[in-house]
């Protein structure tokens, strides 16, 4: 909880200093300097000390969601990786070799366009795409466990392929091991 | 708890009533063999011993297989005698009108000519209101609290009784009475099995979509009696009810893993079913009820495996790398259908019950999942998705003669009613919840079931005892 309320204060500060959205953690930005004054010769005075904000701290579970990324996402009835999910997992690899005492639950999810028991099987196969990524880049299996949603628990609403394609994911939730 | 027995044809002398210490239902099952009369003059009513006489060429009857059906016209005035007399017919009527094959004919008017159920009725009136067949009954309540619930059908035409029989039940039980009257008019009617006297389990679903509480429930097939059987946190999907009706087999799905649970109807007890390494999940009995097939992932390779419920020993089916899902025996236990992506989309395969001999049945284009062998054995339902659409479909065991029931955003789960005439499935709306819908096998008659609250993943008893 307390952890829950920095992060929210953290972006709210981040907010408030740069007008900016992004999905990578939001590097801290100054201020924008005034102009100096014109024609006066004399050195502009230095910028006002930028406010930083703090993220969230290394080695936690908002960290991995945030600076990490905690899901990858799938095309319609398939679990092969794609491009920017291989990135993705590159990342996780990297923070759970830095964090060795975590634990991680894969879960599969797919979206409602398919059968109950058929999406059930293939959110196993998301969820054991990702396991397997994260052991050949050198995470110990004995760290993973996997389970399948099927489509049981989505995370989008609504029926568009936008909230489809969010639904078609595997999520890589922190179980154990975290500060 | 009910008994029957069947009533001699009506004649004017008071008839003498059969102990209601009969053996339970033992009669209801001779059904098939004693209940008509055909030919029988009402004024010299032959006894019930006697050997049916040919049907009469006019006799009548609704054929359930002719591609269009106009449905038959039936009078079922109240039953005599309190209240539940007018609610026993009532539930009567609505099951007749929901299979389909009959039109409740409204005669009110000609209701205050009942006075006694165990005298012929004035068929011309009845003619006149347009009804080709009546329903007439009274209800007595014992001294004990028991109900004695007369009925007999009538074929109005040839002025004759096709059907008299008698129950004795619990006052609780009178809408299991109306039904099994219900099953005893369709069995008479069409030669068919009935399917009234039946319970649907199914998942109650409640919530947004992102945090929906899914609980095991169980209600009878018109919606009524609905009552929850888990009220945990896990999430339910696809029970089935075992062939003696007393057990229903479900996956209970939590944030750490899917289980197959077995839960006891009578005892309302529940165990795990075994111990795997992996999810367990798509579990559906064997015909004799001593096994239960299921799918079990491990490392993202689905298998199918059986369950012997007594020695508990397990045995692998499949061997595929692929998923394989959904299986569902034969009525004679000798084949199980399955889904399997084994081809490189899913598809409908069929195998020996010991893993052997496994080819594919499905070769339409498009995608098929949840194959559901029928009771009958001639057929298979599934649901096929195709061009953006779902369909809830049947084919032989053999894949030919493929025919797409429905087309809608979203139906799913079929399961067939105990004579294969029926299919309950789920329909989701888009933007809505979803909910159960009936279908004939034929394709006509697509209705929504009449329990309207949030449902999916209906599993349709076998006829109760």
């Amino acid at each position: 909880m307390r952890n829950l309320t920095r992060l929210a204060l953290t972006a709210a500060a981040a907010a408030a200093l740069a007008a900016c959205a992004s999905h990578k953690p939001p590097p801290p930005v100054a201020p924008t300097a005034p102009p100096p004054p014109a024609d006066t010769g004399a050195p502009p005075p230095p910028p006002p000390v930028a406010a930083r904000p703090t993220g969230p701290l290394p080695g936690t579970e908002q960290d991995f969601v945030v600076n990490v990324g905690d899901r990858v996402y799938f095309d319609f009835d398939q679990y092969t990786l794609r491009d920017e999910g291989r990135r993705v997992l590159d990342a996780q690899a990297a923070w759970l070799q830095r964090y060795p005492s975590v634990t991680v639950r894969i879960e599969g999810n797919a979206d409602e366009r398919g059968t109950r028991e058929y999406n059930f099987a293939l959110g196993a196969r998301r969820a054991e795409a990702v396991r397997t990524y994260l052991i050949d880049h050198g995470v110990a299996a004995g760290r993973i466990t996997t389970i399948s949603y099927g489509k049981e628990r989505p995370i989008a609403e609504g029926e568009t392929e936008e909230a489809f394609a969010k639904n078609r994911n595997a999520h890589t939730a922190i179980t154990g091991g975290v500060r | 708890m009910t008994s029957s027995m069947r009533l001699p044809p009506a004649s004017a002398p008071a008839f003498a009533f059969t102990p209601a210490s009969a053996p339970v239902f033992a009669l209801v099952l001779a059904l098939g063999l004693a209940a008509v009369l055909p030919g029988a003059s009402l004024a010299q009513t032959p006894p019930a011993q006697s050997a049916p006489a040919p049907a009469a060429s006019n006799a009548l009857e609704v054929n359930v297989d002719r591609g269009v059906v106009a449905p038959l016209p039936i009078a079922v005035p109240p039953f005599l005698g309190k209240e539940v007399g007018a609610d026993i017919a009532r539930v009567i009527a609505a099951d007749l009108q929901r299979s389909g094959y009959f039109r409740p004919v409204n005669a009110s008017s000609l209701d205050a000519q009942i006075t006694d159920a165990n005298v012929p009725p004035r068929f011309a009136d009845w003619r006149g209101a347009g009804a080709q067949a009546l329903v007439t009954g009274q209800v007595v309540a014992d001294t004990d609290g028991h109900l004695r619930v007369d009925f007999r059908l009538w074929d109005v035409f040839n002025e004759q009784q096709l059907v008299g029989y008698q129950f004795s039940a619990s006052a609780d039980s009178w809408r299991r009475v109306a039904h099994k009257i219900a099953d005893m008019i369709y069995k008479r009617l069409t030669g068919e099995d009935g399917y009234f006297d039946t319970r649907i389990v199914f998942v109650s679903e409640s919530g947004p979509r992102a945090h929906r509480t899914k609980r095991l429930a169980i209600m009878d097939q018109d919606g009524a009696n609905p009552s929850f059987l888990t009220d945990g946190p896990e999430l339910v999907m696809t029970p089935r009810i075992s062939p003696n009706g007393q057990e229903i087999t479900y996956v209970a799905l939590s944030r750490e893993s899917a289980r197959v649970w077995l839960f006891n109807l009578r005892t309302n007890r529940k165990e795990v079913l075994g111990d795997f390494p992996g999810m367990v999940f798509a579990p559906r009995f064997s015909p004799d009820g001593g096994k239960v097939a299921f799918s079990v992932d491990r490392n993202g390779n689905s298998d199918i495996f059986l369950m012997d419920l007594r020695s508990r020993q397990t045995r692998r089916l499949t061997t595929d790398p692929g998923i394989d899902t959904s299986p569902s025996f034969s009525p004679d236990g000798s084949k199980i259908v399955f889904n399997s992506d084994r081809g490189g989309s899913p598809q409908l395969y069929v195998m020996d019950a010991d893993g052997s001999g496994v080819r594919r049945i499905s070769f339409g284009e498009g995608r098929y999942t949840t194959p559901v062998w029928s009771p009958k054995g001639d057929l298979i339902a599934f649901t096929k998705q195709t061009g953006g659409q779902f369909h809830i479909g049947v084919m032989r065991p053999d894949g030919s003669d493929e025919r797409l029931l429905t087309d809608s955003y979203l139906d799913e789960a079929p399961s067939w009613a105990p004579n294969g005439r029926v299919i309950v499935f789920s329909r989701e709306t888009r933007g809505g919840g979803a909910r159960l819908y009936t279908v004939d096998v034929s394709g006509r008659n697509l209705q929504p079931a009449p329990y309207s609250a949030g449902a999916t993943d209906p599993a349709w008893s076998p006829l109760l005892k």
